[in-house]
């Protein structure tokens, strides 16, 4: 067993061991191989060609200086891809748009694909095509003229109806306070630190695919419907992924584009896009508005809540998150009604990325609960308390669990939340201004129809396939220690196979349901196995020649009585006649229907689960933090977070607090740091590069602590795991936010938090 | 990146006949920190690159602190430079400007000439899908002027370009009057460092006033009285690696808590390496006072011109000068 100390926490109650990553040494040594890693046979190199303007037309695109490249073999435009049918936005491809021109739709599209022998030349090559635009003037985001506005009901079918709760308008007129207030955040890309790449190997009329992918599954059924191919002539191999947080869920322009240019070429093709064009060719945040009225009652209670959110997509496809779909159900808020509409710029489709319904409306909603806790004098915890509830606010079905209040009481306990002196701008150190600030972190726990195939060999050696991704969430290894415990075997007898369209189907990375969906396929094939060895001695009915009582269980290679007595897994095996067992596995839950198994296969991921089912499932936590600004240049800093949060069963404390400390992290970097800067009259993104894009670095993050929260959930599913990645990165935005007011007295509504917003 | 041709040289002699024999396409590489981005973003586009780097092993790499004064090398490396105890004692703004710029891994690399010459971090310079750049395509316009121009200058600029000198560095030389040397096709020369950047004016493509063929080979800080009560204060979204939003040197010489003389230099908010005269004048022979601080940032600000998003950089410099005006006095020497 792992020892434990800060990177690897002791195991409290329902929670597994620290165990080490799986795959930690072959990251650390290199030996991991990422989709854009693996050796292909004598491959062309690609290199993208983007659109220079947001709107308009290509009038001409000159490629004679280009082809003249040394090695160049080909270059594929619009009038060489044709044959390639449209993607579907609906049906898991990030945008429709996909065509390479001639009509331009928004800033860095793909426009012309290089192809050569060597990277340098196909890059020198796309640097000397030479492109004629009619450009028209375009619509760069809110407030540019030629936008639309609709309501989102009207055209996402994902959200045909939004939360509603008696007469909020009423409500709001006879509360005793109201906060009315405007919020925004800004475009944000993902930025994983590995680039968007795809290797294509075309063999005897298969396809194989490398490339990072939070949907292995999906992305083969998408490639194969634009080539117009059988989904079984594609394979998709991703066995890592360098950071993807959504950008790599949904199929992108590119990967079909590659596929018919190794197939134009007869020749394997590598493209490895450039870190400017990752903000284009992929999808990002949208920026979002909000307007939020709470009304409440001298004493706290919350009487009304509504909130309209606006989201920018881009023309064709009418992409939203609307996140008031899970902020409507975190407070017992009497009535409420909220609307979400659809800003419609001259911009590439955005899409998911880490949390991204709650990330920005529940900065919204947390702001506004801290702007009714300041206005009430009330402590902003206490207001969380007063408006606690066990059921849900609008349904009134009750929370699977829910231990927010001891999520707030953990961590402001930790922090030493009493110490905090009310009034904005009390607290100081010299030249340093100090805030403290606190905010709700909440989660939909989802879980999805999910496969999986297990092998046990007589010698004890186990093999778990499932086609889950290897994003960074520690899926290798909490397989791994899943089934070792299951089986009873030691972790290292057991093998984890993933991201391999070969393997059994696992659902979507996203929405933070791989663990608790693949979690619970793997023990049902576990459990399949069990009951088989468990037969095979209740059949002879001895174990080591003594009678089995009840209930045998699985440790150390061996089927064990519950008296003690023991027999060996390659005894058993040899009574079986069998040398290895394998059990294939199907789970479904509840309220899923049963087709939607062959829909995963065929490349449709299912979830359920949050507001949806008979009880609301959701993961939650507190987050605090302490800012220091200087009182005269304004400059802000973060020096302590705390953040404490209850996800259901935790399958491994250490992978788990690397999760919430990334998050906590990134909600650093979104309060203060994170915005793409779009250039107004021209639509074009600016700061597309990492030197300009700002994240935190080391020596912005000093304290930072995690606390694991028990707790038990047997409703979410049978592994009772609610999914963590995307928990921790919610709410932090606010906590810094309501810390800068407390800090300074300024209100600052507007993500990025920066300098100049504090100057006046 | 396009092809080019690529030489090493080790003598001084070799890099300047290099330089005299160059059709205007060449580039001395040092650290390439600059060059080799720029180069790969296709915006310096040099047919010939010639690698000075062995050149560190002669004196272009010494550091000399000597009685009159400081003597660095071109091709010392930042690092060595920013490590260097006499350097941290008696000219800690040199020391402090240099460990506060970039990254442990870049100022490894990155030589000191380089450093004061490299180039504005401007987007629309940086991204050749602009066509509106007249640092990069004369005549072609200014982008920013309209565009995204928050990190761009208030001090300095023309109605040709407003994109800002990154560098910190060079702060630290023009404030304590450094002397550069610079060798060349037609010899030996030296300029003040105040003379070696050009004002964007009708011509933001020429940036410095080197001529073709012509390299730095040492920086001269003369030794004075306000050296050791130097500071530079840096002021960025984050804690490191990061360009300056405004930045300011100072180097005092105090009698009492009068101010004798005072060295006052300004970055992030100008086109160049920029020297607040009119701040020093202020303040010299004056005691130091909210009054007298606040009429010196007044001062160094009043030709200031700002654009959409970058208004802000002038009271941000003005306070970024109290600060560290303040920050020196302080000093414990």
């Amino acid at each position: 067993m792992a020892q434990a100390n800060a990177a690897a926490p002791a195991p409290k109650a329902n929670m597994g061991q620290p165990v080490p990553r799986y795959d930690a040494r072959l990251k650390v040594t290199g030996g991991a191989r990422y989709p854009s890693d693996v050796a292909v046979n004598n491959p062309a190199f690609a290199f993208l060609v983007t659109s220079a303007i947001a709107k308009g037309r290509i009038m001409r695109l000159d490629l004679l200086e280009a082809r003249a490249v040394r090695g160049v073999l080909d270059i594929l435009t619009h009038e060489d891809t044709s044959d390639l049918k449209a993607g579907k936005f609906e049906g898991g491809a990030s945008t429709s748009i996909d065509k390479l021109g001639p009509d331009i739709f928004h800033d860095g599209q793909i426009i012309a694909m290089v192809l050569a022998d060597t990277y340098e030349a196909a890059r020198e090559a796309a640097y000397k095509v030479r492109t004629t635009y009619a450009p028209v003037n375009p619509s760069a985001s809110f407030d540019a003229d030629g936008i639309e506005v609709e309501d989102a009901t009207k055209v996402s079918a994902r959200h045909k109806e939004m939360p509603r709760k008696g007469d909020a308008e009423a409500a709001l007129a006879t509360a005793d306070v109201v906060i009315d207030a405007h919020y925004a955040t800004p475009t944000q890309h993902h930025n994983p630190i590995e680039l968007f790449s795809t290797t294509c190997v075309w063999t005897d009329y298969q396809l194989t695919i490398h490339e990072p992918s939070q949907f292995v599954y999906g992305l083969k059924a998408g490639v194969a419907q634009r080539l117009g191919i059988d989904a079984d002539k594609v394979r998709v191999i991703s066995q890592f992924v360098g950071g993807a947080f959504g950008s790599k869920g949904s199929m992108t322009p590119r990967t079909a584009l590659v596929a018919l240019a190794a197939r134009k070429l007869n020749r394997p093709v590598k493209l490895v896009a450039t870190r400017d064009q990752g903000f284009t060719i992929a999808t990002y945040r949208a920026e979002t508005r909000h307007h939020i009225r709470l009304g409440a009652q001298s004493d706290g209670k919350i009487m009304a809540y509504s909130h309209e959110g606006f989201e920018v997509s881009s023309r064709p496809d009418p992409y939203v998150v609307a996140g008031v779909e899970e902020s409507a159900h975190l407070y017992d808020f009497g009535a409420v009604q909220t609307k979400v509409n659809i800003v419609r710029a001259d911009r590439n489709t955005p899409g998911f990325m880490r949390s991204p319904p709650v990330v920005p409306y529940i900065y919204a909603l947390e702001s506004a609960m801290d702007e009714l806790a300041s206005n009430l004098k009330i402590d902003p915890v206490e207001l969380r308390r007063i408006n606690d509830t066990a059921t849900d606010p609008i349904e009134g079905k009750p929370y699977s669990s829910r231990s927010l209040m001891r999520c707030y009481d953990e961590a402001a306990d930790a922090f030493g939340w009493q110490q905090r002196s009310p009034a904005s701008g009390s607290m100081r150190d010299g030249d340093w201004l100090i805030g403290w600030g606190c905010a709700s972190a909440v989660y939909p726990t989802h879980v999805g129809v999910a496969t999986a195939r297990i092998r046990l060999l007589a010698n004890g050696q186990v093999r778990v396939q499932t086609a889950a991704h290897e994003i960074g969430n520690g899926i290798y290894t909490i397989l791994a220690q899943l089934a070792a415990e299951r089986l009873g075997v030691p972790m290292s007898a057991v093998t984890v196979e993933v991201g391999d369209s070969m393997l059994p189907p696992a659902p979507v990375a996203g929405g933070s349901n791989t663990s608790a969906s693949t979690c619970s396929a793997v023990l049902k094939a576990c459990d399949a196995i069990r009951e088989k060895l468990f037969r095979a001695v209740s059949t002879i009915n001895t174990v080591g020649g003594k009678s089995v009582v009840s209930e045998p269980t699985l440790r150390d290679g061996k089927v064990v009585a519950s008296d003690g007595m023991a027999e060996t897994f390659s005894d058993v095996f040899k009574r079986i006649g069998a040398s290895a067992l394998e059990e294939y596995a199907e789970y479904v839950p509840p309220g899923v229907k049963a087709e939607a198994v062959a829909q995963l296969y065929a490349g449709t991921s299912t979830q359920t689960g949050g507001p949806h089912g008979q009880y609301l499932m959701y993961a939650q936590g507190a987050e605090f933090v302490e800012v220091r600004i200087h009182a005269h240049t304004r400059e802000i800093r973060v020096p302590r977070i705390v953040g404490a949060f209850a996800g259901g069963r935790i399958m491994n404390p250490r992978t788990a607090r690397s999760q919430y400390m990334g998050g906590m992290i990134w909600g650093i970097s979104s309060a203060l740091h994170e915005a793409t800067e779009i250039d107004r009259n021209r639509a074009r993104y600016v700061n597309d590069n990492l030197a300009d894009y700002l994240i935190p670095v080391n020596a912005d993050i000093q304290q930072l602590e995690v606390i694991l929260v028990p707790e038990e959930d047997q409703m979410v599913n049978p592994a009772g795991v609610k999914g963590i990645g995307e928990l921790a990165n919610v709410g932090t935005a606010a906590a810094i936010a309501n810390a800068v007011y407390h800090a300074t007295g300024q209100r600052v509504r507007e993500l990025p938090i920066r300098l100049e917003k504090l100057l006046v | 990146m396009r092809p080019f041709s690529f030489e090493s040289v080790t003598t001084a002699n070799d890099a300047i006949a290099a330089g005299a024999s160059g059709d205007g396409g060449m580039e001395f590489l040092a650290g390439g920190t600059t060059l080799i981005d720029l180069m790969k973003l296709d915006v310096m586009r040099p047919t010939r690159v010639v690698d000075i780097n062995a050149l560190a092993r002669t004196e272009l790499g010494r550091i000399d602190v000597q009685r009159q004064g400081l003597r660095l090398g071109a091709l010392v490396r930042m690092a060595e430079a920013a490590e260097h105890a006499d350097i941290n004692t008696v000219y800690p703004a040199v020391a402090q400007s240099l460990r506060l710029a970039a990254s442990q891994q870049i100022r490894n690399m990155a030589s000191l000439a380089g450093n004061v010459l490299q180039r504005t971090r401007c987007p629309y310079f940086r991204d050749v899908s602009y066509e509106q750049c007249n640092k990069r395509e004369p005549g072609s316009g200014c982008a920013a002027l309209d565009g995204i121009n928050r990190s761009h200058a208030v001090l300095g600029t023309s109605d040709q370009c407003i994109a800002s000198y990154p560098g910190d560095f060079a702060q630290a030389l023009i404030a304590l009057g450094a002397i550069v040397d610079i060798a060349g096709p037609r010899g030996m020369r030296d300029i003040p460092f105040a003379a070696l950047h050009r004002k964007p004016g009708d011509a933001p493509d020429i940036e410095t006033t080197l001529q073709s063929g012509e390299m730095i080979t040492a920086f001269f800080i003369p030794a004075a009285l306000w050296t050791r009560r130097s500071v530079f204060l840096k002021i960025r979204d984050r804690e490191s690696y990061e360009f300056a939003l405004a930045s300011a040197v100072v180097a005092l010489d105090l009698e009492e808590d009068k101010v004798r003389d005072v060295r006052i230099a300004l970055g992030g908010v100008a086109t160049i390496p920029w020297r607040a005269t009119a701040a020093e004048a202020v303040l010299k022979g004056k005691v130091l006072s909210a009054r007298s601080k606040r009429a010196a940032a007044d001062a160094a600000f009043a030709d200031a011109h700002a654009h959409e998003h970058n208004a802000f950089k002038i009271e941000l410099g003005k306070r970024t000068l109290i600060r560290a005006l303040d920050q020196a006095a302080a000093m414990e020497i």
